[in-house]
């Protein structure tokens, strides 16, 4: 049954081949089996399903989502404990659709990471190699479902966050167009930018569960109806598909060839499949980074600001006033990553940085976004690898933050531009996985998803022997 | 670049403290991540509107109705410390 993906899981349930209870206590099992630290919290018995048309294909589901009554911590020891009174709108879509939480996976601090060593409660291992890192900031779903202990995860992706661990774990993994998935009760980072979105094993997987998390929230005054419904993919060819490569983008920066090998054989695969291959300039990718790390700083040190000690969460040294009670508490509360981000974000937005740092950033988002928005008149689709480098080792980056911040550099753009992009599984480079990025127009999913599938079938990657 | 002082000022306005270990580190890295950052100083962006959000939504509004909110024993059960009827904190003379 584990080797089913939540697809073929939920028909066979559906014909009554294996129960919704036993393929429940199977994941359950394995999730607190978990010896990759992925899960910080597993359910104890099977929340009651009524049908849906999920099957309670269970679902692993990020630590920053608020589950109702269960430990939500955003990985965080600031919150360690924090059980929430409501359920965020993603997680309870799911559910209702029937897909039950099976656990809470573990992640980067805040989300703020791209290694999962960030976690408040220890690092997440790559299921591929155990002294690598599975990716960030949702590694813990991305190990989860590489390694088989959930059939797939719910996640979210602020500069890269879902196609990054899928990428370095060698599964797929959706960043919708921003505002399609409601962001109420997600731990907020970064709210211009965050977003929900699929962890799966194939791309039927991402087209199946994002379809049922899709839509409109009244308590999310941004988030939006999709104009079309979510269908599962079909396409066999990609003919007259125009996908457009930034060269300039791939040759200026530190892309291992091994990666660059894996994403160019893709290209070849698209061709051969129909597809036409087209250059086109992104004149401004080179500074969405900078533009990045001053506008997610700047909105998560005033997200991050609720967390004082007063309502929920830590709180030390109540007997040496209000602000030392803050002060300490963030300390003690916050790990360092963390708080880098908050010092920086304040500092942008502090009286005399202001125009320099978050005004100027703003102004480079609108450039970057037109770049798009020029792409698109000559191409379809965009396509990069989703990450420069394969799974690094555990360790390797953690003493600079600036080279782990250098990894997200092919996510970023479109996540400053809130445009949908996938990542899928492409090949091995020295036995890791490589990803392959594929974005496009806002609400473009069902292309997306199509020329996905249409690649994944060729491709034919072999995952992780995950069954037993 | 930002040097110790900085470091200090901008921990103190976000109620942060830190150890003088801290600061030290803190003042490099920052101090490398504000140098790559900066150079979206070398664009020409003159005119340039600013993207605060990408999603082309304005005034969202709702009906302005009263609803049922979270009882009050629920809101408070998280805290760290309570009366009963609201959340206690520290005086700020202490």
């Amino acid at each position: 049954m584990i080797e089913l993906t939540a697809k073929q899981l939920a028909d066979a349930i559906g014909r009554g081949d294996v129960s919704a209870a036993e393929a429940f206590d199977a994941y359950r099992e394995r999730a607190a089996a978990d010896d990759l630290n992925a899960y910080l919290w597993v359910a104890e018995e099977r929340p009651a399903v009524d049908g849906g048309p999920l099957n309670g294909v269970p679902l692993a589901v990020k630590d920053l989502f608020c589950t109702e009554g269960v430990p939500s911590q955003s990985g965080s020891r600031i919150l360690e404990g924090y059980r929430p009174p409501y359920t965020a709108t993603a997680v309870r879509r799911l559910a209702e659709a029937g897909a039950p939480l099976l656990g809470k996976t573990n992640q980067d601090e805040f989300a703020m990471g791209s290694s999962n060593e960030n976690s408040g409660f220890g690092p997440v291992r790559n299921p591929w190699d155990r002294e690598r890192v599975p990716g960030g900031s949702s590694g813990g779903s991305a190990a989860a479902v590489a390694a088989g202990s959930a059939p797939w995860a719910l996640g979210t992706d602020t500069g890269g966050s879902i196609r990054q661990p899928a990428a370095l774990c060698g599964i797929v993994g959706l960043k919708p167009t921003y505002g399609t998935v409601s962001r109420y009760g997600m731990i907020a980072f970064a709210s211009s930018l965050d977003q929900a979105g699929p962890l799966t094993r194939d791309v039927t997987d991402a087209a199946l569960l994002y379809a049922h998390m899709v839509g409109r929230d009244e308590c999310d005054s941004t988030s939006l109806q999709h104009p079309e419904p979510i269908a599962l993919p079909t396409a066999e060819r990609l003919d007259g598909l125009r996908i457009g490569v930034p060269r300039d983008a791939l040759a200026s920066e530190g892309v291992e060839p091994g990666v660059l090998a894996a994403f160019e054989a893709t290209l070849a695969r698209a061709e051969e499949l129909g597809a036409q291959i087209v250059d086109v300039s992104l004149p401004h990718a080179d500074h969405a980074l900078s533009a990045y790390y001053v506008i997610a700083p700047a909105e998560a040190s005033s997200n991050l600001a609720r967390f004082d000690g007063v309502r929920y969460g830590l709180r030390r040294d109540a007997d040496e006033g209000l602000i030392a009670m803050y002060t300490h508490t963030r300390h003690d509360g916050f790990g360092d990553e963390v708080k880098r981000r908050i010092l920086i974000g304040t500092y942008a937005l502090s009286s005399g940085y202001y125009d320099a740092y978050y005004g100027r950033a703003q102004q480079v988002r609108t450039k970057i976004a037109d770049d798009f928005r020029t792409a698109f008149r000559s191409c379809d689709l965009v396509a990069t690898p989703t990450s420069p480098t394969v799974a690094f080792r555990l360790g390797e980056r953690v003493d600079d933050p600036l080279a782990m911040y250098l990894g997200d550099l092919f996510t970023i753009p479109f996540s400053l531009a809130g445009l949908p992009a996938i990542s899928i599984p492409c090949g091995l480079s020295e036995g890791l996985p490589v990803g392959f990025q594929l974005g496009g127009p806002a609400f473009s999913e069902n292309r997306i998803l199509d020329a996905a599938y249409a690649l994944e079938q060729a491709i034919g990657f072999e995952p992780l022997e995950v069954g037993g | 670049m930002i040097d110790r002082e900085q470091v200090l000022h901008v921990a103190r306005l976000a109620r942060l403290r830190l150890t003088d270990e801290e600061v030290e580190r803190m003042a490099g890295e920052l101090s490398a991540i504000l140098g790559h950052v900066e150079r979206i100083g070398e664009l020409d962006l003159e005119g340039v509107e600013p993207t605060s959000h990408v999603v082309e939504v304005a005034n969202a509004l709702r009906p302005d109705e009263p609803r049922p909110s979270l009882p009050r024993e629920v809101a408070l059960a998280n805290a760290p410390d309570t009366d009963g009827e609201g959340f206690l904190v520290p005086s700020p003379q202490a």
